[in-house]
């Protein structure tokens, strides 16, 4: 399953793989082992999908404009909804939850009229009225999340 | 703030680096500069705070978290930003944000998603962020996602960035 190189890069390498012409060569020599070896792990935990990706995280709202949207749908007519509201290119992700506002979708437009413009439009197709959640503060505060191995 | 170069840049980077001995070198390529400037822009964009980390994404569910809680709570206005920096701060929240009340039916103005292997875990994590938040704490839920209906990559105006 996982080796310690594995859970190594999992905690360790959430923040800052190096800014450097040869990162994972840099990640190797911090560790003691070869790049090839840092390679090959980071390709097996892609492959088993245990990351999703490596790469930059972006701070929100800086390319385009985006809100967390949440609907309450009739059980019944829930898939179809969503259906309605996964054919906009403008959601992202769409939720359901256990709880009377069951859809949650996340819009992303390239600025607040198109997002309104999108917003009409789909309570107008689906019927029904959105909460509008946009972000208002993020408490972001720079830290990894610490994965816990034991079983 | 953001110049042409930047978001090719984030474009070319948060969709994944290539696992290749010389990543940023392949960007450069691909956006015919040289690697000196891709890394000076990455260098940049991450002490502007607008590349917030670079590095391995997890995928949390694979590694066995399971129970994902979207917790919300009602503070008032004027000590959420207070107690959202408390309980953006504890080790398994991974986002806190301030977002808007919708009065009568949504009651809630601070949201912060927490990530357990077991229902009891979730349960405990909930219990720490209530007694965290103790008289400031007016009301509070837990949305488990129950099915996930759609899931892309970040897209801009229905452009994959």
């Amino acid at each position: 399953m996982l080796s310690p190189l594995h859970k190594q890069l999992l905690n360790d390498f959430q923040q800052n793989l190096p800014i450097s012409a040869t990162p994972y060569q840099d990640i190797a020599l911090s560790l003691g082992v070869t790049e090839d070896d840092v390679l090959l792990a980071f390709q097996e935990l892609q492959d088993q999908q245990f990351i999703a990706r490596i790469g930059s995280v972006i701070a929100p709202n800086l390319i385009g404009v985006s809100a967390l949207m949440a609907m309450a749908v009739p059980t019944e007519n829930l898939i179809k909804t969503a259906e309605i509201v996964n054919q906009y290119p403008e959601v992202n992700h769409n939720y359901e939850r256990d709880n009377r506002f069951n859809l949650w979708f996340v819009l992303i437009a390239k600025d607040k009229s198109s997002l309104q413009t999108v917003i009409a439009d789909i309570e107008l197709t689906t019927g029904y009225n959105t909460l509008y959640l946009p972000l208002i503060a993020d408490y972001f505060i720079n830290l990894g999340f610490e994965i816990d191995f034991d079983d | 703030m953001i110049d042409t170069l930047d978001y090719q840049i984030i474009s070319l980077t948060q969709t994944g680096l290539p696992l290749t001995p010389q990543p940023y070198q392949t960007i450069a390529d691909e956006l015919g500069v040289s690697v000196e400037r891709v890394m000076q822009k990455m260098q940049q964009m991450t002490e502007q705070g607008i590349i917030r980390r670079i590095g391995v994404v997890p995928n949390h569910y694979r590694l066995g978290y399971t129970h994902n809680g979207m917790t919300v709570w009602n503070i008032a206005d004027e000590f959420v930003d207070e107690m959202g920096t408390k309980v953006g701060q504890l080790d398994f929240v991974s986002h806190c944000y301030h977002r808007p009340r919708h009065e009568p039916e949504w009651h809630y103005n601070l949201f912060a998603m927490v990530h357990s292997k077991t229902e009891q875990g979730v349960n405990q994590q909930i219990q720490i962020i209530t007694e965290l938040l103790g008289e400031y704490n007016l009301g509070q839920d837990v949305l488990y996602s129950t099915r996930i209906l759609k899931k892309t990559g970040l897209r801009v105006g229905g452009k994959r960035v």
